[in-house]
């Protein structure tokens, strides 16, 4: 993997060391066709660009959150900063270690590795196996990585289940006996289990009730600020990440078009499409307050619109955004990729 | 919850009972289906029966129907005992050679068992690791297993015991029993573990996107390991299923076999061995030789299909 | 029309099950007049979905109703046969539900499915179907409505689907529309565009329609009442400005206080103690009470009617009455 051309990212604003860092990041998948279809339309290999050179880092205890739409490429970049994907570009390096090759290299290393990142998942249905019973999801890090002997294994168990708000009694139960906010909660002690430094959150409450969506957030602060945790919060919904993050970054179709801190943000947004985010989250507590209307869908990320990718969208788009793919620049603290920014029209 | 959706509340259950696992089960919703359904337990009972039978069979069998020297040839062609002229020693007649009917259906029920079971369950291993490996590993691996198991399912069963069998007397003349019993095994191995290899193969291809075994992976479990724990646990419940009903028509194939005369030797004849041997005397009017064989293996057959059947249905709401 | 133009009265629907039956629905009433939204809100479990199913007729066994009436128009729909039930299904009432890829049949183009829909309602022959198949479309916001006719779900995108989801669904000229999580799966700018679109276009035909959803927002954006529920009954019901600003159920406040909005403080999310009942539990009294800090032991003995409080209607013994303490 080549270093890209991407600038430095950016330290963070408070003094803090940098934990995890992405330099470039870009992931490609391409298109397996039937050997007939390929050579009777002659066209060449067709590639998904699902993550384009994305670059951020965090600090220590900070919580990065990346927003956006379906096809994004937030999932695909989180799932490359634990080494669950392999970027076909740039670097994922998490406590100064590249987190890829880490994990290609030596078996001591990469275990070492593994053990300082971790992953809550989206569908608290589907990321506990539904026929181990809890005791064994949460001890399974332990044991993988050898920290603990089994007998050590209950333990240890009921202390994290303790530490997520769950009966130590517990452990017996299958996954389907919970409701989902505790099975989030069950995912969340897995993930801590081993003491990790930073931990993704890919849409942790996504599918979960308000209520205990509240509760879930507010148990991921707290381990946040006890633990010293950094992490990386995926989410569709704009709402919550103003109440989980310290920055914000805002991707389209695999680039990142905005990061800024979260004050900024949804004070002082800059990018369009940001804006045009802002405007269509429903408004549970306003007026109802007329608003611009939001114009259209996502692209086909197999034909992506030349230029700057959300031109089609954009009430500002001009012949430059038409052609030329806008860079991500730092105006104040900010980086925005949009040329109608840059050209002070906005 | 939409209103597509089955409308079970989600929380519908009532609190799991508590207690050690068999208390568990038996106060599980399955069970209660169970005892619930009259084709469950009759067929159940029937299996059940059966099976005990044929594994009881040397000490229930009134005589040894292998045994050559016990044989009576005065004593052939004896009908039933409640017909006229039929001995109560020989409750359900004799054969051609004296043999006892009701010893040589137990015996015969035995060795169809034997088979059944044996090669289902040597298709299950078979089939299930093929699926777990072709559908997590992909790619070449995927597509070259598969094209394998397509080669399998276009040859019947029957072609390929007779292949093997021709191509086992070549190599082993003088292995006769084993040899058929091998030979039979393999046939039927050979062509119903396609059916586990591709149920397999499709679960697994759901089940390894699912976000625990991510999570797994994530850990850094090896992907034997992985295969082992988490995912073949969670494929199993389609095979269970298709197991059990296999095995009825696993017994059926090998009467088949057997009566086309491939298969178990005469000396120690499965059922459909006695069906076959019956068949030429039926006409003579001599219809105990043929039938009771016949109906043991219709009963076998049936009753373990229904218990599938049921099993299927029983286990279906909770198989997602 | 005097008269609402539904009304349910003590709705009831219970799951027999071999430990007893389990009450999912537990007296559920409310009316909705013509040309209202009435949104329900509520989490997992709590029965909205169940209630629109009940209402539509097509709650699948084992769940029955077991009590209540449901009047359309004043006319009793809740004990119709099922082939009476089926053309009031689609003509009468209309339906839209989450998932759009699973609400339109993937083998037939979306002309075919109009055109059909119309054509079994309402007299129309093929070609007067057809126009107005292409009117529905361009009232649902589609660009070249006359082109789409021929193309096939998979060939539009998860917003677009949607929006033909409404057209079929207001294709006879429904007079009740119920929505379940129209807006559920798809991202948050097609939300806000389905969402506009559902009002202007229910407006525009006149038809009430019964939103069902989980997401506070989407009933602040759109509806004129709103109906709360929680383990099956409705707890607070009410208009909607009211219910979500001066909220006079516990456990409404609750739930408003854990909504993350763009605006306002930045503090911790509030937290509802606890967690929904389950069915086969569901505590004596009012079923809120175990999470509820003013309980109180009348709470867990009487189980509280909707009474009038201020200005929204709360089953509840100690509401919230904004300029009282407590």
């Amino acid at each position: 993997m080549s270093e890209s051309r991407a600038p430095a990212p950016e330290r963070a604003v408070t003094a803090g060391t940098v934990v995890v860092e992405a330099r470039g990041l870009t992931k490609s998948y391409a298109l397996r066709r039937p050997l007939a279809e390929r050579l009777l339309r002659r066209d060449g290999p067709r590639a998904i660009a699902a993550v384009q050179d994305v670059s951020f880092a965090i600090a220590r205890g900070r919580t990065l959150a990346l927003v956006g739409e379906s096809g994004c490429g937030k999932t695909t970049l989180a799932r490359m900063m634990v080494g669950l994907e392999t970027p076909t570009g740039g670097r994922a390096c998490v406590e100064g270690l590249d987190v890829h090759a880490t994990l290609a290299g030596p078996a001591d290393a990469a275990r070492a590795l593994r053990r300082r990142m971790q992953m809550v998942f989206q569908d608290p249905f589907a990321s506990l196996d539904p026929r181990w019973r809890i005791g064994d999801i949460v001890a399974e890090p332990l044991l993988e990585q050898g920290l603990i002997l089994p007998a050590q294994a209950g333990e240890r168990v009921a202390a994290l289940l303790a530490s997520v708000g769950l009966a130590g009694a517990d452990v017996h139960r299958f996954p389907h006996q919970f409701s989902g906010g505790q099975r989030q909660r069950i995912s969340i002690a897995r993930a801590i289990a081993t003491g990790p430094a930073f931990l993704v959150c890919d849409e942790p409450t996504s599918s979960l009730d308000v209520s205990v969506q509240a509760q879930v957030l507010n148990l991921l602060a707290d381990l946040q600020r006890e633990r010293a945790l950094t992490m990386l919060f995926i989410s569709h919904n704009l709402a919550v990440v103003r109440y989980v993050a310290d920055d914000v970054g805002v991707m389209y179709l695999g680039r990142l078009v905005e990061l800024a801190p979260r004050g900024e943000l949804f004070g002082a947004p800059r990018h369009p499409y940001t804006r045009m985010l802002l405007a269509a989250v429903p408004d549970a507590r306003g007026t109802r307050r007329e608003r611009a209307p939001v114009q259209g869908e996502v692209s086909d990320p197999l034909a992506p619109p030349p230029g700057c990718a959300f031109h089609p969208r954009c009430p500002h788009a001009n012949e430059r955004c038409r052609v030329e793919r806008p860079e991500l620049r730092d105006s104040g603290g900010v980086r925005v990729a949009c040329h109608a920014v840059e050209e002070g029209r906005l | 919850m939409t209103l597509r959706a089955p409308s079970t509340p989600e929380r519908a259950a009532a609190s799991p009972p508590r207690g050690p696992r068999w208390k568990r089960w038996w106060a599980s919703d399955l069970r209660h289906e169970f005892v619930r359904s009259p084709t469950a337990l009759i067929a159940a009972a029937i299996a059940l029966l059966c099976v005990i039978g044929a594994l009881l069979a040397p000490w229930l069998a009134p005589h040894d129907p292998s045994d050559l020297a016990h044989l009576d040839l005065a004593d052939s062609h004896l009908p039933p005992a409640w017909m006229a002229d039929g001995r109560a020693t020989y409750p359900l007649g004799t054969d051609d050679q004296g043999r006892d009917m009701l010893s040589a259906l137990l015996h015969g029920l035995r060795i169809s068992l034997m088979v059944g079971l044996s090669s289902v369950a040597l298709s299950v291993a078979i089939g299930v690791t093929t699926g777990l490996v072709a559908g997590f590993a992909g790619g070449v691996v995927d597509a070259a297993l598969m094209r394998l198991s397509d080669v399998m399912l276009s040859f019947p069963p029957i072609l390929i015991a007779l292949l093997i069998d021709g191509v086992g007397r070549t190599i082993f003349p003088h292995a006769r029993d084993l040899l058929a019993f091998g030979v039979l095994v393999l046939a039927l191995t050979l062509t119903e573990w396609v059916r586990y290899a591709r149920t397999v193969r499709g679960s697994t291809l759901v089940e390894r996107h699912k976000d625990y075994v991510q999570a797994a992976r994530l850990v850094g479990m090896r992907p034997w390991r992985l295969l082992r724990r988490h995912v073949l646990p969670n494929v199993l419940g389609p095979v269970l299923v298709l197991a059990t009903i296999q095995v009825g028509q696993a017994i059926v194939t090998e009467a088949t076999l057997s009566f086309l005369g491939i298969g178990v030797p005469p000396t120690t004849p499965s059922l459909g061995t006695l069906i076959r041997i019956g068949n030429d005397f039926l006409y003579a009017g001599e219809w105990w030789i043929t039938v009771f064989p016949a109906a043991a293996l219709v009963l076998v057959a049936l009753s373990v299909n229904l218990l599938g059947d049921w099993l299927r249905d029983a286990l279906n709401p909770r198989l997602r | 029309m005097t008269g609402p133009l539904l009304e349910v009265r003590e709705l009831r629907v219970d799951f027999p099950t071999r430990h007893g039956a389990l009450r999912a629905l537990d007296g559920v009433s409310f009316d909705i007049a013509a040309g209202e939204i009435l949104g329900i809100v509520g989490e997992s479990g709590a029965g909205k979905s169940l209630t629109g199913a009940a209402i539509i007729g097509l709650l699948e066994p084992p769940g029955r109703v077991s009590g209540g009436q449901v009047l359309l128009e004043g006319q009793r729909i809740d004990d119709l046969p099922r082939e009476a039930m089926r053309l009031v299904r689609g003509r009468r009432i209309g339906a839209i539900f989450q998932d759009p890829l699973t609400s339109l049949n993937p083998l037939h183009t979306i002309g075919h499915q109009l055109v059909e829909t119309l054509r079994t309602h309402l007299p129309l022959d093929a070609a007067r179907a057809r126009e107005r198949a292409v009117e529905l479309l361009r009232q649902a916001g589609l660009p070249a409505p006359e082109a789409r006719l021929a193309q096939y779900p998979h060939e539009f995108s998860g917003g677009m689907r949607q929006r033909v989801v409404i057209a079929l669904a207001l294709a006879a000229e429904p007079r009740l529309i119920i929505a379940d999580e129209p807006t559920t799966a798809l991202d948050v700018a097609v939300q806000a565009q389905i969402i506009r679109l559902l009002r202007g276009v229910t407006q525009a035909h006149g038809a009430s329609v019964m939103l069902i959803t989980h997401d506070m927002g989407v009933i602040a954006e759109t509806c004129d009442r709103v109906a709360v529920m929680y383990a099956g009954r409705i707890v607070e019901i009410g208009p909607v400005d009211e219910v979500i600003h001066r909220p006079a159920h516990p456990y409404t406040a609750g739930l408003m206080a854990a909504v993350p909005t763009l605006d306002g403080e930045l503090a911790r999310l509030a937290q509802i103690a606890g967690a929904l009942p389950d069915l086969d539990a569901i505590p004596p009294g009012c079923a809120f009470h175990p999470r509820c800090p003013k309980a109180s032991p009348r709470c867990t003995e009487e189980r509280p009617e909707l009474a009038l409080v201020q200005r929204t209607r709360a089953a509840c013994w100690w509401p919230i009455v904004e300029g009282m303490p407590g």
